[in-house]
């Protein structure tokens, strides 16, 4: 497994820095996640919805993307994908803790509806595969436009279950468009497994739509990263849009009012635990020389310092007045 | 000024605003080459290409789901849902999304679109090409629902929305797409959204109305003033979400006497919600009961003629209830 992944690393054209940044979100993806679940369980957090798993997906998908001018349409778990993008620590715990100052919507939404003008992250939603055909017209108006921007739109692979997925696939194949539909197949939708969500292969149901559809290993970030970048590549050339999915394992429970006891064997998720994204990583970088003991040390210790000064920070950030619910309803002009 | 008909005067709208701002495009099913079921978009594809006047699948929550994409890139879409009886797909996109994408976000994404939807019974359209289906739309925050009768209004109106930020759907009666034909200004106007009109003054009754029931109640108005002297006073919301109240309380007020008429089911209709308005702030005015005119709370009108004159409250329902309403 290894020397795949060494193979995989030389393959993506990656710097020794473009390494350890993409370690560090993984990394920081995860350490935040944690902190938020700790927060949760001391009853400081209403709510929690993991990335836990997903993080090579994410930061290996949106490492190569242009933050501000190509645009995103994330799903709940995308933690990995905003931290990339350029959001902060301090962004998700005023997220978490519902502050005004929370940029995705100053405490309106749940955690994980990600949102920012700056970064073109377009407001995400609860109802699922509802930013396919979104992402979709997104990408039209790039190409309308003839520029070069691309749309990466994510979800479960269960958001490919209703219609939305299908029409919007069907609709970026008829014009070609710039757009990545990322499946980020975790294994289960709450409780239910993939063997009773999905007929067949996801990532082979791109051919029925007549544009590329490439299976990934979900927990290989320098696989991941790659398969992103050729798709960007190829979106940006004109070359219309491309189906990933990425398979990996949802190390969490559903979210945090939820108890996946009830639906799921402890040593499957031990399994699954074995093959973490972020230690895979971690390994491979100790193998290049990348990564040892003490720079290990200081990754995780700026970390935690920088999630220490960020729950700080938004446990003490005012929440919005009552009455600002009554705000922004309509847009004016 | 020319006369036009309503279906006229939108397309022209149309065709001013594609003219006037390139990001403005038309996408939906039929739109294109054929110029739409009602040949409300002809002639817009062979001048504007086929992006910009977009043939789509048939996929209503593409429809919508992709305008809002378009509209949050630069874009200022006007989508066509082919019959308003084919809207639920989309509802998730409109209510769900469009709809909230700026008070979400904390007002960092708006969705500047326009929904066109034909609506309305006509004969012949039966079950699912007849619905009035405002009222579904009618408590989402966020969302615009506007429907003009007259074609000044509907070109003028549809303007306001497309060059408006939020999304907003363009409702359009179908039979008076070719039944009311009126001048329509040359020159670009706009008419803003959110406002009332007085069509007719009068001291006896007031009667709010919308849709081709609005069109036969003016009718039945001249009739009434003419041969009993009762004389009506006749508003058309234009808006039918946010209301204009203001304009609707002035003329409860002046007369005293409401009556709300339009062809949706009745029960949870818009009417309702305007009867409920009268009922709260006009209360110490009023010299009889609100009343309202409506369907029959069946689910749509049906195919044989008969059956369709009865679902629609018609000249003589409404004369009856303004008789009704002006004894008290």
């Amino acid at each position: 497994m290894a020397i795949k992944e060494t193979r995989a690393g030389r393959e993506a054209h990656l710097g020794d820095d473009d390494l350890l940044k993409i370690y560090r979100y993984m990394l920081l993806a995860r350490r935040v996640d944690e902190r938020s679940w700790v927060l949760n369980r001391q009853g400081r957090a209403a709510f929690v919805v993991s990335c836990q798993g997903h993080e090579a997906i994410q930061v290996g998908a949106a490492y190569s993307l242009r933050p501000g001018y190509d645009y995103v349409y994330p799903y709940y778990r995308d933690l990995g994908i905003t931290l990339t993008l350029g959001q902060t620590a301090r962004d998700q715990f005023l997220s978490l803790l519902a502050r005004r100052e929370d940029p995705n919507s100053a405490g309106r939404q749940m955690p994980g509806h990600y949102s920012s003008r700056e970064l073109n992250i377009v407001t995400a939603s609860a109802p699922v595969g509802v930013q396919y055909p979104q992402a979709a017209g997104t990408a039209l108006a790039f190409k309308m436009r003839g520029e070069d921007g691309v749309v990466l739109t994510c979800g479960g692979e269960a958001s490919t279950s209703g219609g939305d997925w299908h029409e919007a696939m069907n609709f970026a194949g008829i014009h070609g468009l710039p757009v990545i539909f990322l499946i980020e197949n975790n294994s289960y939708a709450i409780s239910v497994p993939e063997k009773m969500q999905i007929a067949g292969s996801i990532a082979g149901r791109a051919a029925g739509y007549g544009i590329p559809g490439v299976e990934v290993d979900g927990n290989d970030v320098l696989a991941v990263y790659k398969a992103a970048k050729e798709a960007f590549e190829r979106a940006r050339g004109g070359d219309g849009p491309t189906l990933i999915e990425a398979k990996t394992y949802r190390l969490t429970a559903h979210s945090s009012d939820d108890d996946d006891r009830r639906y799921r064997e402890r040593e499957e998720i031990e399994e699954w635990r074995q093959r973490d994204p972020l230690v895979r990583f971690e390994r491979y970088l100790e193998e290049v020389e990348l990564l040892d003991e003490e720079n290990k040390e200081e990754i995780e210790a700026g970390i935690k310092a920088e999630v220490d000064e960020a729950v700080e920070y938004a446990e003490s950030a005012p929440q919005a007045s009552p009455e600002e619910a009554l705000d922004l309803v309509y847009a004016e002009g | 000024m020319t006369t036009k008909s309503l279906l006229q005067a939108i397309g022209e709208g149309l065709a001013e605003e594609m003219r006037s701002d390139e990001s403005v495009m038309v996408l939906g099913e039929d739109v294109g080459r054929a110029g739409g079921v009602f040949r409300v978009t002809e002639g817009l594809q062979k001048e504007f290409g086929p992006e910009r006047v977009m043939d789509t699948p048939l996929a209503e929550s593409l429809i919508v789901g992709a305008a809002i994409g378009l509209s949050v890139n630069g874009m200022r879409p006007v989508a066509e849902i082919q019959f308003a009886d084919f809207i639920p797909p989309a509802f998730d996109q409109i209510v769900n999304e469009a709809a909230r994408f700026y008070y979400r976000s904390n007002g960092a994404w708006s969705c500047p679109l326009t929904i066109r939807v034909p609506y309305g019974a006509v004969h012949g359209g039966a079950l699912y090409h007849s619905q009035s289906v405002e009222a579904w739309f009618c408590n989402t925050p966020g969302l615009k629902v506007v429907a003009p009768t007259y074609p000044a209004d509907a070109k003028g109106m549809l303007k306001s929305a497309i060059r408006d930020p939020n999304p907003v759907l363009f409702l359009e009666h179908k039979r008076t797409y070719r039944l009311i034909k009126e001048d329509v200004p040359e020159e670009d106007y706009a008419v803003p959204l959110g406002e009332a009109r007085v069509h007719r003054e009068g001291d006896d009754i007031t009667v709010v109305a919308y849709g081709l029931v609005l069109h036969t109640a003016l009718e039945v108005a001249e009739k009434l003033s003419g041969e009993q002297g009762i004389e009506v006073e006749v508003v058309e919301p234009r808006t039918l979400y946010p209301l204009d109240k203001e304009t609707i309380l002035r003329s409860a007020k002046k007369t005293g006497k409401v009556l709300i008429a339009s062809e949706a089911n009745l029960t949870g209709s818009v009417s309702g919600e305007i009867a409920a308005v009268v009922a709260a702030e006009a209360f110490e005015w009023l010299d009889g009961p609100v009343m309202r005119l409506g369907a029959p709370d069946v689910p749509a009108a049906a195919f044989a003629k008969p059956m369709l004159d009865f679902f629609v409250p018609g000249e003589m329902e409404i004369e009856a209830a303004m008789l009704e309403l002006a004894r008290y």
